[in-house]
């Protein structure tokens, strides 16, 4: 970084043209390192989805030769009939990929990258090359978990928790290349997501446009500043539990081995105390866009900004004490049990609070349903649902009926698909005409909306009457169950629901690459927003500004009395407006 | 960094920002880096103590596995490289051209003679019989185990071994990556004498992180080879 300093190193509009190498692959420009983000991280989406497909078949009808599986090894599908060792890589593999490599780069490192200096009115990152560096090694890290299809054994089968002793010991899990990529490729995604939180962090610090103040920020922006203080925390908490159970792979430690003295239940514990915090980095980021686009929608300013501001940080404090919730039933004393029960269910005050907000913001606004609003409406439906058997499982007495049941199953779909993923088809049809110069199509983004709700409800839902039935989640063949036979029809109602689900997602990748090329070209501000970000040409060019701008105001005045316009930019002045003073700088 | 032309002292915050703490990027960005390292670090000690305190036989006394004597040395040397750095860094913010470089190679070269002890200590044990999965069977030191199986606290080798060398040589990586990052600034910066007294950012930072090392180090001495 010490040569970074020179002087033609200072990136603004006019800067000298570069290659196609620097400019689109080794780029160290935040817009471009977000949208590799965004296409790495949809094709990985598409592979999650392929796989949920594989998994949805064999639970729907199992037994029976999958469409177009004749294509799969013997070891795998043979005649295309899904085997019992594929499936639990299947389930291991849609789980890891969606959490890892889908949902959390398209939150942080899509929209952390793209819109922090943007909304913050910075050239760039604070540090432009680690940026780059922290997306070359999550894109390798999704290639080394993607290469363990195409090791001898086939990938990790320990579930997406890969709970020890299974996963540390190859001749139980049958799997021992599979294993080790999961956990080396775990370790690279540590140390990208580490690089790429402390640059979020340095950069919200330090590097604000003048006048924009902590309670000036935006929403979004706030939440991604906590989601990257979870990350920079907690990651490293699962690189030194993955690099642990590397060790006991491969070079005979015994770290979760309870036949040498080892503790099966301490993986569990490393495994959630990550696992919690990441919990909210695949919400919270989402919570702060929709409330910017909520506020957007309804031409209002969002209620309650600073009680958001205290709700987001009250969520990422009380999610570092909520872990155990995971373990109810591993047999951890039942009064630290009781513990976080009471922990866990104070998570719900403020997330409460997001939701009353978000209602507030709405009611009686002038509300313009977009396709961003539709979603992030749609987001804020869903959550409640997804929150309410939330605050449902927590409680212990009833979490030892449900655990492991298909009702978790739909209550993290509910959350991580009806809450982060909706979340996300509305921010990226929001900010994808500042990352393009071309806007979707909104009839498309309209239809694609009302079907993915439609779809998913009858996909998910039945889940959590499935699970109350005693489902349990990761078994191959539910027809062998007596007490599962009644809901096979259901079930095979769910497989169909969920096929069509994924069918109506190409809808949206459709869009995405046609609107790519053939979409309309975008104005300067297509929503009429207050953000730094739209008083720049679309696509924004590189270095962002030729002059930092002056922020004299909040994010969400909308329908101000003061301006004949029903918004006002953050960098408008106007006559009652102060210029911000600088703090002297220290030494001067 | 933004604005090269304007903020003659990389040292100063970014201008003309809305100032958050008035530290530059490099150093902001190093302390929270360090602050993953501290979590990183605390899940392989956390996992040691929860280990050892839950181990089902009594763990080999101080002093019957490991070679205290030598390991003190180096520590020993890990403290004298942090003192060294202090004198480059002070030498430095002086101007004094002469003494960085004289202050900052004996740093390089204590935490070379670091790594260097460590790999000598590595050799040594797996040579008696030390590896992380245990004893090794028919080494000298399961022979001892075997007639001492208490002190050696034979029946839990295996967690000694594990978290024995997991803990430590993740440090002496950390070292190793120092020694590395120190030597490339040395012959990029400091033996060119680019470092100036307005501007020696990298002799700051670089120096945050090996005090960081240095403080992991006497925690690890502590309980890894005294208690």
């Amino acid at each position: 970084m010490t040569t970074a300093a020179a002087p033609q190193a200072a990136p603004h509009a006019g800067h000298a043209p570069m290659g196609f190498w620097r400019k689109y692959i080794f780029s160290t420009d935040h817009k471009i390192i977000g949208i590799q983000f965004l296409f790495v991280s949809l094709f990985f989406l598409l592979v999650g989805g392929f796989l949920a497909m594989q998994i949805r078949w064999q639970l729907g009808f199992p037994g029976r030769p999958m469409p177009g599986g004749g294509i799969l090894p013997e070891t795998m599908a043979p005649g295309g009939v899904i085997l019992p060792e594929y499936y639990i890589q299947l389930v291991t593999m849609h789980g890891t990929f969606m959490v890892f490599f889908a949902i959390m780069p398209l939150l942080v490192g899509v929209f952390a990258n793209f819109l922090i200096p943007l909304k913050l009115g910075a050239h760039d990152m604070a540090f432009p090359r680690i940026n780059m560096w922290s997306f070359w090694t999550a894109f390798l890290a999704g290639m080394i978990m993607l290469a363990g299809f195409f090791v001898p054994d086939g990938a990790a089968r320990a579930g997406w928790t890969s709970y020890a002793p299974l996963s540390a010991r190859p001749d139980l899990s049958g799997a021992s290349y599979g294993q080790m990529l999961w956990c080396i490729s775990l370790v690279c995604l540590g140390l990208s997501s580490i690089l790429g939180s402390l640059n979020y962090i340095t950069t919200v610090i330090n590097n604000r446009a003048p006048g924009m103040t902590w309670f000036r920020m935006p929403l979004s922006v706030w939440a991604l500043f906590i989601t990257a203080i979870l990350g920079l925390l907690a990651l490293p908490v699962l690189s030194g539990a993955a690099i642990m159970l590397l060790f006991d792979q491969t070079i005979g430690t015994h770290f979760f081995d309870p036949a040498a003295g080892g503790q099966a239940l301490l993986w569990q514990h490393l495994f959630w105390f990550f696992g919690h915090p990441e919990v909210y980095i695949l919400i919270l980021p989402a919570m702060g866009m929709v409330s910017d686009i909520i506020a957007n929608g309804s031409r209002k300013p969002i209620f309650g900004y600073h009680s958001m501001v205290f709700a987001i940080v009250g969520i990422a404090f009380l999610g570092w004490m909520v872990w155990g919730h995971h373990m109810f039933v591993s047999g951890m004393n039942p009064t630290l049990g009781s513990t976080f029960m009471v922990s866990t269910l104070i998570i719900a005050v403020p997330s409460a609070i997001k939701v009353f907000n978000w209602m507030g913001t709405m009611w009686r606004g002038n509300l313009h349903f977009h396709v961003p609003m539709l979603n992030a409406v749609g987001f804020v439906a869903m959550f409640v649902i997804g929150g309410l058997s939330g605050i449902y499982m927590a409680a212990t007495p009833l979490d030892m009926f449900i655990h492991d049941t298909y009702f978790i199953v739909a209550h993290i779909h509910y959350v991580l698909f009806g809450g982060s993923l909706f979340a996300l088809f509305g921010a990226i049809t929001y900010w994808y005409p500042k990352m393009f110069g071309r806007v979707m199509s909104e009839r498309w983004g309209k239809i694609h909306f009302w079907l993915t709700l439609l779809f998913y409800n009858c996909t998910f839902f039945p889940m959590h009457i499935y699970g109350m039935g005693g489902a349990m989640r990761r078994i191959y063949d539910p027809t062998q169950y007596d007490f599962l036979k009644p809901y096979q029809p259901l079930n095979q109602f769910i497989t169909i629901s969920a096929f069509l689900l994924f069918a109506t997602q190409l809808i949206f990748f459709v869009n995405f690459w046609w609107s790519l090329f053939k979409g309309k070209k975008a104005e300067q501000n297509p929503w009429h927003d207050n953000g730094l970000e739209w008083t720049l040409p679309s696509p924004a060019p590189h270095g962002n500004w030729e002059r930092v701008p002056t922020v004299y105001r909040g994010p969400y005045e909308f329908s101000s009395p003061e301006v004949a316009e029903d918004y006002l930019p953050q960098t408008r002045k106007l006559p009652t407006d102060r210029e911000p003073v600088l703090a002297p700088v220290a030494g001067d | 960094m933004t604005h090269a032309a304007v903020a003659a002292s990389a040292m100063r915050p970014p201008f003309p920002a809305e100032r958050g703490v008035d530290v530059y990027n490099k150093k902001l960005g190093m302390w929270v880096f360090l602050g993953s390292e501290v979590m990183f670090f605390t899940a392989l000690i956390g996992s040691y103590v929860i280990l050892r305190f839950g181990a089902p036989g009594p763990w080999a006394l101080p002093g019957k596995v490991l070679n205290i004597p030598v390991t003190a040395f180096n520590t020993f040397l890990l403290i004298c490289s942090s003192v060294s750095m202090v004198k480059a860094y002070a030498a430095i913010a002086n101007g004094d051209q002469k003494w960085l470089k004289i202050w900052f190679g004996l740093t390089i070269l204590c935490g070379a003679g670091f790594v260097s002890v460590q790999a000598y200590e590595y050799t040594h044990l797996i040579h008696h019989g030390f590896l992380p999965s245990g004893y090794r069977d028919g080494s000298e030191l399961a022979e001892l185990a075997a007639a001492n199986p208490v002190m050696y606290g034979q029946a839990v080798a295996g967690l000694y071994g594990s978290t024995f060398f997991t803990m430590t040589g993740f440090h002496g990586f950390h070292v190793t990556c120092g020694v590395i990052s120190m030597l490339y600034l040395y012959v990029t910066r400091v033996l060119p004498g680019k470092y100036t007294k307005d501007d020696h950012a990298g002799v700051e930072v670089v120096g945050l992180y090996w005090h960081f090392v240095d403080l992991v180090w006497i925690i690890l001495f502590t309980i890894v080879y005294l208690i």
